[in-house]
């Protein structure tokens, strides 16, 4: 693989990793939502120069899931839940944007030391790709953590999925049937929670676990 | 392709599923879900008369064999029991027609993901079956709305799902050590050819893969310090949902473990998992035996307890060698059957007694002898008393450890005791003294209870040598 096409799946794969540290600190839905979009948007670029690179046609159907349904109708669909919700307005986090950053950072060392040390055997690109996509999943499990609603933990998830398919993306001639089955989990995730966020409203007027976390089984 | 018994087990469930969601009458179809249950069993139990060649994506072995009987069984009883048990839901307007609908239709796609998960030869595959499985069982427990009941599911969903995902990474760390012995392409998801050549693998993907499975299914699988979902899912569920979710997916999950186990097993340069299971099984166990004490809702009472078996399963799995894995794989038989009957028996008692605060009910052997007493037994099997079953299984286990391992042995009796007086504490106050609650008049079908506890009590007297050479087998297998 020549020089050029080994930085450019580097840069892709590392401006996700960005990104996912872009939505860490958003503490309003809307721009939780954009920063989200960015993210799907990266992962299809990331997604379509792998194709490219390996000379593998059917990763284009990732990178055009990618793009059509996670960049482009899921922050829409979203965007219109939260304004028939009422709670486009701030999110609050549980822990505040400094420690947050910091565990970020944390996690980051930690799947770049592991994936490295582990993986010498492996060829550079699948190695590096494999160590940001570790980052992208711990990033989008901190994001779960530290967000108290709904909205917010969804999307948490969901920037979890993209470093999976990214990861699966960077594993050179991983059979099909796992990249689809993972975009169309999302898909399947997506209406689930959908149903769920329109449920809890009806219930609680709100989409705060927290409020949820009241009527827990096992009160009094 | 022509019809075999393979292609049944996986075609009943999915033709059922579709059929369950097109037919409207709910009288019907709850029976047309029995007739589909029994039917996948018959596909199921014809595996043994003969068994199609592995191809890339399915595979029947000694191993799943078990499983997928064990499976197809007790989804076939537990659709018998939610006839009646749904039957009453309606009339008390718990339920809605078109719930039940649902609820039939998921029925069935659960069976269909369970299944494919068993007989599954791809990792890969392995892994959207239990995503699927996964996200049925959200929905149905889901079903009641209760704000109770949308926690639960809610809870379920988020950890399940990040379960899931984790796990999902490490079947692509399983793909890339494989790639370059195997090569590119489908061989290198695919089981079989894994296994032959699993010992070339570099080990340390392989170590930090199962560390991957190990958090991912092991979530599924329910033990502790990842069990967080189970009880609310237990709980807030309907009960046919309860009797299948600790009856069988938790079984599912272990087995997909199982498999990736018998990788790292063949690869002499990898982590030995067994270690890492013996830990997380005994925490699991002594952390719900204690957990038992505390109970307030008779639910999760039994949902703790599923916690402890799978503790004390992947306890002997991770044990290995032909005693031990015997003593599992018996023990796990055993506790999908005890569990579900116990499961069938609350169900009856909730209806009855219209709650399930163990605080609000008392005196079932006075009120209701057959229900009362079948409860008892099951408590009685499931706390591991003699002669029934799981005392057998839980003492091969035990002994089998004590001859490698005494200080764990000694850790592991003191869980099981422990969680014995538990269970009996709280098994006193709904059974005996004076009658409490409510006392409608149960509309049971006590045949399924009656069918498990028989088997139960059957296996703790006299073990068929057939059936012993068979587990024999499988646990060799397991290695």
């Amino acid at each position: 693989m020549s020089r050029i096409d080994f930085d450019i799946a580097h840069l892709l794969a590392g401006s996700l990793v960005l990104i996912s540290f872009l939505e860490l600190y958003q503490d309003r839905l809307y721009a939780l939502l954009n920063v989200y979009a960015l993210h799907a948007l990266a992962l299809a670029a990331s997604v379509a120069w792998q194709a490219f690179v390996q000379d593998a046609p059917h990763l284009y159907v990732t990178a055009t899931i990618a793009l059509a349904f996670k960049a482009i109708v899921i922050p829409v669909v979203l965007h219109r839940i939260i304004v028939r919700l009422g709670i486009h307005r701030e999110i609050e986090d549980v822990v505040g944007v400094g420690p947050a950053m910091l565990a970020g950072i944390g996690l980051v060392a930690l799947s770049m030391v592991v994936m490295l040390r582990v993986t010498h055997g492996a060829d550079p690109l699948a190695r590096e790709d494999l160590a940001f996509a570790l980052s992208v999943v711990l990033l989008g499990l901190l994001m779960m953590v530290t967000r108290r609603n709904a909205v917010g933990q969804v999307v948490g998830f969901m920037s979890l999925e993209n470093g999976l398919v990214l990861a699966a993306t960077g594993a050179k001639g991983m059979p099909l049937v796992v990249e689809i089955s993972v975009a169309f989990s999302v898909l399947i995730a997506f209406i689930v929670i959908g149903i769920f966020l329109f449920r809890i409203r009806e219930r609680f007027d709100t989409v705060d676990v927290q409020v949820l976390d009241r009527f827990r089984g096992e009160r009094g | 392709m022509t019809f075999n018994a393979l292609t049944g087990v996986l075609v009943v469930p999915a033709a059922a599923a579709a059929l369950l969601a097109a037919l409207p009458n709910y009288r019907a179809t709850a029976r047309l879900n029995v007739a589909a249950t029994t039917l996948t069993l018959i596909c199921a139990l014809s595996l043994f008369l003969g068994r199609p060649q592995p191809s890339s994506y399915l595979l029947v072995d000694d191993l799943n064999g078990t499983f997928i009987v064990l499976t197809t069984f007790v989804g076939f009883t537990t659709s018998v029991f939610s006839l009646s048990y749904i039957g009453h839901e309606l009339e008390i307007g718990r339920l809605t027609p078109p719930f039940v609908r649902f609820y039939h239709a998921m029925y069935q796609v659960l069976m269909f993901a369970m299944n494919l998960a068993l007989v599954a030869n791809n990792i890969g595959l392995i892994w959207v079956a239990i995503e699927l499985a996964t996200l049925t069982t959200v929905l149905m427990v889901g079903i009641y709305r209760t704000p109770e009941a949308l926690e639960a599911a809610w809870k379920y969903f988020i950890l399940g799902s990040v379960g899931i995902a984790l796990a999902l990474f490490g079947t692509i760390l399983i793909y890339m050590a494989a790639r370059p012995v195997v090569g590119e392409g489908l061989d290198a998801m695919v089981w079989t050819v894994l296994i032959t050549r699993a010992g070339d693998f570099d080990p340390a993907l392989l170590d930090l893969a199962f560390v991957f499975l190990l958090l991912g299914y092991g979530t599924k699988v329910g033990l502790a310090p990842l069990h967080a979902w189970l009880p609310d899912a237990h709980a807030e569920g309907p009960t046919p949902i309860s009797a299948v979710l600790s009856g069988l997916l938790l079984n599912v999950a272990l087995y997909a473990l199982l498999r990736f186990k018998m990788l790292l097993a063949v690869n002499t340069a990898a982590l030995a998992p067994g270690p890492l299971l013996v830990t997380l099984g005994l925490i699991s166990l002594v952390f719900a035996a204690f957990m038992l004490y505390r109970r307030r809702d008779i639910k999760r009472l039994f949902a703790y307890s599923s916690i402890e078996h799978m503790g004390i399963i992947a306890f002997a799995f991770g044990m290995g060698g032909p005693l031990a894995n015997f003593a599992g794989l018996l023990h796990m038989t055993l506790h999908s059957l005890t569990k579900s009957a116990i499961f069938f028996a609350v169900g009856h008692v909730a209806q009855v007694k219209g709650t399930r605060r163990i605080g609000d009910m008392g005196g079932l052997t006075e009120t209701n002898p057959v229900l009362g007493w079948s409860l008892v037994l099951g408590v009685v099997a499931i706390a591991g008393l003699p002669p029934l079953g799981i005392f057998m299984s839980e003492f091969l286990v035990v002994s089998s450890t004590f001859a490698r391992a005494p200080l764990l042995a000694i850790i592991l009796v003191f869980g099981l005791l422990v969680g014995l007086a538990g269970l009996f504490l709280r098994l006193n106050s709904i059974a005996f003294g004076e009658p409490r609650g409510t006392n409608a008049k149960a509309q049971a079908s006590y045949v399924p209870m009656f069918a498990h506890l028989a088997l139960v009590l059957a296996a703790g007297i006299y073990l068929p040598p057939p059936l012993v050479a068979w587990f024999q087998n499988v646990a060799r297998l397991l290695g």
